[in-house]
């Protein structure tokens, strides 16, 4: 910042400002325009891929949209009937339940195994790196075919689960995926499986960028590992966890391939979720406003925890 | 969903969609605008014109005609390739199979409707011909001029709805009970025609890992297509779930599973995984359907029979399923293209085609003829022939209504099988949840 006051330098400066002001005006308006065009690309981008999508799924869900609206082009406005067809069925309560005992559930057990094994995968030992490689492994599983392969791992009769256990003479006929009372359970212990690599990774990673300083000052202190972990490792990681449990939220509240291989929705409706309906809604009933009722309903879930994101992530920069 | 003709395993989608180049961005900047501006301005522009482009590439082409199916299996694919080949020779026109997977179909053509890039001939699963009938997406295949001689009256009530034919079938296909033979003389019992021989049957044989019998309860299609028999045979219909006799059906089914004679793990099967339990010997019967054929004889050590699905009481007539394809002309505005595409399933469904894509997959042609030299060389599988004949579509008498009736009634027997509920509650249930829209 320059303060100076004397009178020689002062009249240069006016002059210049009074001469330049025509092209500086240009130059800011092209700037202007430079900056518009930069953004545009992306604005275009989201106008086009997400917001075109979303105001056509809140449009859909107040119109009859069934297979003939493919050939006429006509989707009649009805209202709230669609909204009421949905809300009026039990399976949506039920569906909505499971969704929310199933998110919570998958999140907790994939946060608190990947946490600890990246704790444990900070300390130097022999074949650190091979393990957390193949570790990685389910990530790298299509979801589809792991569902599949789980499907008969937890076979009542023929699954190696249940033979495993029979080796221990305990729980070797246990209805895993058969009875309704624990199919969501054993749903929501494959998707942790699932999910373990990628809450591991994304933790280790931010482990990594937390100064070693610290933990030679903390042990120099004399703190034991617990007291390290609560008052370095997790404050110093807190901006990790809100992005990991986030975005592990948005990829888990819409789950639906590994349900479908895994369950299709049962046994008597067990494991049914707010994506299983709106694809029996759109896809087998061919009923596309019901289908985008519950599809609106996710988006409203999903944006709501968008704005806590955000509103972490505004804190953390202040 | 419902892979009745279908191989499940199938995953592989064989049509090619081509994209489109993008055009190329207009580079042309005025002096006044910066080189950055130009530049960020210009990607906008590559965005939009390829992305306008792109909205209008489906053309139909004039010189071929289009047949969209479900064949993704391969042996299927190529079956269909080469029926259509003869066909193509014969008519003297172009004709290109598009394959893609059973479960995506009905959207892929819902989507080129609205495109208005229908195919020509659209194969359809019978079920699933009432919504596109409804929609006005099919046209009458009388009125296109497709040949219905022949073809028994069961079989055009198969491809029809509300009194319209809109689909012709190549063959059909149904439920039968399949028995390990082997096992069944080792134990010495008789192949059972009713449903206490079945259940007694099914409990004498019983024994260690292995079951007496295996079916499919799963959540889905499959499961429903299996309840069918059971629910039919015993005077049950789909109209009234919440009736006596439906009730009683499921009651058959959950006394397999409190004999122990079928596993619990029934309501998580499909069609295909009772067949792998049957093929491991896990299960001494099943019920199945003929498309498993190809499957089953991969296996030459396994000895199998097949007999009609047992009745409650001996002498009546056991009612199963009527499962299958049907090729329909779809509805393009264009009649002369349709005429064209009657003559193609007129090939597709003439005697000879039908046999030789019978004899392939195992399954029973529609044609009367065809059907007659199909018994005469396969005496083995006249059961499955019989089966069909007393055979009745499950969209017959409720239309498009039936994947409403068919998620209800599947999500009713789930909840008796696993004990979450009584029969009589949860079909009381499912009668008031299929009826709710009306």
């Amino acid at each position: 910042m320059s303060t100076t006051t004397s009178p020689a330098a002062s009249v240069p400066t006016a002059r210049t400002s009074v001469s330049a002001t025509q092209p500086a005006a240009r130059r800011t308006r092209g700037n202007k325009l430079a900056q518009w065009g930069f953004i545009a690309p992306a604005v275009a981008f989201m106008a086009l891929f997400f917001g075109y999508p979303l105001v056509r799924n809140v449009v859909m869900s107040f119109q009859s949209y069934t297979p003939k609206t493919f050939f006429t082009g006509e989707a009649p406005f009805n209202g709230l009937d669609n909204w009421r067809t949905v809300f009026g069925d039990d399976l949506f309560g039920s569906a909505l339940g499971h969704t929310l005992i199933f998110t919570v559930g998958s999140l907790a057990g994939q946060f608190g195994i990947g946490l600890a094994l990246a704790v444990f995968f900070r300390r130097r030992f022999p074949l650190n790196g091979v393990l957390r490689s193949l570790i990685l492994l389910p990530w790298l599983v299509p979801m589809v075919v792991s569902g599949v392969v789980w499907r008969r791992i937890l076979d009542q009769d023929t699954g190696v689960l249940n033979s495993f256990l029979g080796l221990f003479g305990v729980g070797d006929a246990t209805p895993w995926i058969s009875s309704p009372s624990l199919a969501l359970f054993s749903v929501i212990m494959v998707n942790i499986w699932i999910g373990i690599p990628f809450n591991m990774v994304i933790l280790y990673g931010g482990l990594q960028e937390i100064p070693k300083e610290l933990y030679e000052a903390a042990a120099l202190d004399g703190a034991s590992a617990w007291r390290t972990f609560r008052s370095i490792t997790l404050p110093m990681l807190r901006p990790v966890i809100t992005v990991v449990l986030v975005l592990g939220f948005m990829s888990t509240v819409k789950i639906l391939d590994l349900i479908l291989a895994l369950t299709d929705g049962g046994p008597a409706d067990s494991t049914q979720t707010l994506g299983t309906l709106t694809y029996q809604n759109s896809f087998v009933q061919l009923d596309f406003g019901a289908g985008a009722v519950v599809g609106n309903v996710l988006i409203l879930i999903s944006a709501v925890f968008a704005v806590f994101y955000l509103r972490a992530n505004r804190s953390e920069g202040k | 969903m419902s892979p009745r003709y279908r191989h499940p395993s199938a995953r592989k989608g064989t049509t090619i969609v081509t994209a489109p180049p993008s055009g190329a961005a207009g580079r042309s900047r005025r002096r006044s605008i910066s080189r950055t501006t130009a530049v960020s301005l210009s990607v906008v522009g590559a965005l939009v014109a390829g992305s306008v482009l792109a909205g209008c590439s489906q053309q139909r082409d004039p010189d071929v005609y289009t047949v969209l199916n479900s064949s993704t299996d391969e042996s299927f694919h190529r079956w269909d390739a080469k029926t259509l080949a003869t066909c193509s020779e014969q008519l003297g026109i172009q004709i290109e199979q598009q394959s893609v997977p059973a479960a995506q179909l009905k959207t892929k053509a819902l989507r080129m409707a609205s495109s208005k890039s229908l195919p020509d001939v659209l194969q359809l699963d019978a079920s699933e011909v009432p919504q596109f009938a409804e929609a006005g997406g099919l046209t009458p295949l009388r009125e296109a001029g497709v040949s219905d001689e022949n073809v028994s009256r069961s079989t055009i009530d198969f491809g029809s709805y509300k009194g319209e034919w809109y689909g012709a079938a190549r063959s059909v296909n149904t439920l039968a009970l399949f028995y390990n033979k082997d096992i069944l003389d080792q134990a010495g019992i008789e192949v059972p025609t009713t449903w206490d021989e079945m259940r007694e049957a099914a409990k004498a044989l019983t024994e260690g890992k292995r079951y007496g019998i295996a079916l499919s309860a799963g959540g889905a299609e499959d499961g429903v297509f299996q309840f069918t028999p059971f629910m039919w045979s015993n005077g049950g219909d789909e109209t009234d779930l919440g009736s006596k006799n439906v009730a009683e059906a499921l009651d058959y089914w959950k006394s397999l599973l409190s004999d122990g004679s079928l596993s619990k793990s029934t309501v998580n099967w499909t069609q295909a995984d009772v067949n792998d339990q049957f093929m491991a010997g896990n299960a001494a019967m099943m019920i199945n359907g003929p498309w498993q054929l190809e499957t089953l004889n991969t296996d030459k050590d396994l000895h199998y029979g097949i007999a009609t699905i047992p009745v409650p009481k001996a002498g009546e007539d056991s009612v199963a399923p009527m499962g299958g394809a049907v090729l329909t002309v779809a509805n393009t505005g264009e009649s002369e293209r349709e005429k064209t595409a009657a003559k193609i399933i007129n090939c597709m469904t003439s005697e000879k085609e039908e046999l030789t894509y019978a004899i392939n997959s195992g399954m029973v042609p529609a044609n009367e003829n065809a059907a007659k030299a199909w018994r005469a060389k396969f005496p083995e599988l006249s059961a499955i022939a019989d089966q069909v004949e007393t055979a009745r579509s499950r969209t017959a008498k409720v239309g498009d209504r039936w994947p409403t009736i068919s998620l209800a009634l599947q999500s009713a027997f789930q909840q008796a099988l696993t004990g979450k509920a009584g029969s009589e509650a949860a079909l009381d249930a499912a009668q008031r949840r299929a009826t709710s829209g009306e």
